[in-house]
């Protein structure tokens, strides 16, 4: 339509046709209407049309994302149990909570057993709360005592007894927690990440490197 | 083979013309006669007659007012090349999977509760007390494997026969988003039983999100909800799996479909293309 040279029929009354529109063969025109005036409509409705989409569509992208980028989780100590019952040689298996109040997936199980002069690390922890999330993909780890090793039941991932990596996929040593006394009783904190130095960082994602230049592929998140 | 007709009693079977009054039967005066119907040349109308005509009135009203008869005309007869065979109906196939995941879907989110801790227990339930519970959710269940077999098997004909070539890389190229949104489907409907096994494996997979550089992290932060496998993970899943993806499909294939109808299908590569005894004779 839009395309055909033909002008438009002379408007009823005898006016005159529009010098704007008759020439160019817009259907639809009526007598007085500019090209401008048509282009100005066609914005304003295209606009209104966008403000309106972007009124409801800008909070519900936000309200779906906005868990990426707020630390919703405030730190808690969980007491897991008496300063005796803990040793530098073995480890303690206890349950904490991760999430409250949503069953047994909000929780797991952590490795404890007091600090050991023999530690390379530089952690100043008081206790070693090992986390049994394996860094290869997040599947649970177990201590086996024989071996003194943490063994990953899914791709094979190996940690010696300070939770670093002997063998096997996984990219860095085992995450820990933070530990403290209070009252003759063991607390633990937040989790944190280390690299293979046993340096701290805020928690990362399993399979997520810590060390040399891949550690700046992996930045720290808001959400930790 | 023409099976002989049932015996019908004797009130729904149409009565013979009557002598002189008219030049054809009951049943032909119906179909034909417009809104008159089989009263139109003097014979009483049988219950065949009124359903006939109230069937063609229905129609007629509907298509007077939409205008969609020549739209399904077109779009289900048009025409297709020679050599189509039954690997061009594996398309169909993906689709009446998807149509069947839907209504099994609609009808298990009717007894499931998508809280971290009553998932299991509601699926136990379903599945082992509501009736016929355990064939619904075994659809879904195993309707998700066959969906999945068959649009591969759809992409693998559509590659081997060529015909995702000029003019249909579009509809390639929707046909890959849509296989992609299906399998986000099988991951997120894979943690929906919320048993040991649906767990962890979502656990792993969402970490294999969060191995990719920069960004991965951010990814598994969005598919939890947060830096933990928490409260809203599985009613993240859960919309997702049901809303989300559901409607993405829903209009690709809309689109797709759309495509295949405006562009026709391709032949078989092993047909070479007829050709004209005029244009033969111009080549040499």
């Amino acid at each position: 339509m839009a395309d055909k040279p033909s002008k438009q029929p002379p408007p009823k009354g005898g006016a005159k046709p529009s010098p704007y529109t008759a020439d160019r063969g817009i259907p639809g025109a009526y007598e007085g209407e500019t090209v401008t005036r048509r282009r100005l409509f066609e914005g304003s409705a295209m606009a209104i049309g966008g403000i309106a989409t972007a009124a409801f569509a800008l909070p519900a992208l936000g309200f779906a994302v906005g868990p990426m980028f707020e630390d919703d989780s405030p730190r808690r100590w969980q007491p897991i149990g008496a300063e005796p019952d803990f040793n530098p040689d073995s480890y303690v298996a206890k349950v904490i909570s991760l999430v409250p109040a949503i069953g047994d997936g909000g929780k797991t199980t952590i490795y404890v057993r007091k600090a050991s002069p023999d530690d390379t690390d530089g952690l100043k922890q008081p206790y070693v709360a090992i986390s049994t999330r394996c860094t290869h993909l997040g599947c649970p780890v177990r201590y086996v005592q024989a071996s003194e090793r943490f063994i990953c039941p899914c791709h094979g991932g190996i940690y010696n007894i300070q939770g670093e990596v002997a063998g096997g996929p996984p990219v860095r040593p085992l995450d820990r927690f933070e530990t403290r006394v209070r009252g003759g009783k063991v607390e633990v904190g937040d989790r944190f990440s280390v690299n293979k130095k046993l340096e701290r960082f805020s928690t990362r994602d399993p399979s997520n490197h810590l060390d040399g230049l891949w550690q700046y592929l992996y930045p720290a998140r808001p959400t930790t | 083979m023409k099976l002989p007709a049932p015996p019908l009693p004797k009130f729904l079977r149409s009565k013979p013309p009557r002598p002189g009054s008219g030049n054809g039967a009951a049943a032909g005066n119906g179909a034909n006669g417009g809104a008159n119907g089989g009263g139109a040349n003097g014979a009483p109308a049988s219950a065949k007659d009124h359903a006939v005509e109230g069937t063609a009135q229905v129609v007629g009203w509907l298509d007077e007012r939409s205008g969609v008869s020549p739209m399904l005309r077109g779009f289900l007869y048009r025409k297709t090349p020679k050599g189509t065979n039954w690997y061009y109906t594996l398309g169909s196939a993906t689709m009446f999977a998807f149509v069947a995941q839907a209504v099994t879907g609609v009808f298990l989110a009717m007894y499931y509760d998508p809280s971290p801790t009553k998932a299991y227990d509601s699926v136990n339930h379903l599945t082992n007390e509501v009736f016929a519970g355990e064939l619904v959710r075994g659809m879904h269940r195993w309707g998700a494997t066959v969906m999945i077999i068959l649009i591969f098997m759809h992409l693998g004909r559509t590659f081997l026969f060529g015909a995702y070539k000029y003019p249909r890389e579009l509809n390639w190229i929707i046909g890959v988003v849509l296989l992609v949104l299906t399998l986000a489907m099988g991951f997120t409907g894979y943690l929906l039983p919320f048993d040991q096994r649906s767990f962890w494996a979502t656990v792993v997979g969402v970490n294999i999100n969060a191995s990719a550089p920069v960004l991965g992290p951010y990814l598994a932060d969005f598919l939890r909800g947060g830096a933990e496998f928490g409260a809203t993970t599985l009613s993240r899943f859960y919309a997702i799996h049901m809303l989300l993806l559901p409607g993405l499909i829903g209009a690709l294939i809309g689109a797709h479909l759309y495509l295949v109808a405006k562009l026709g299908t391709t032949a078989p590569p092993w047909l070479k293309a007829e050709k004209s005894k005029a244009l033969a004779k111009e080549e040499i």
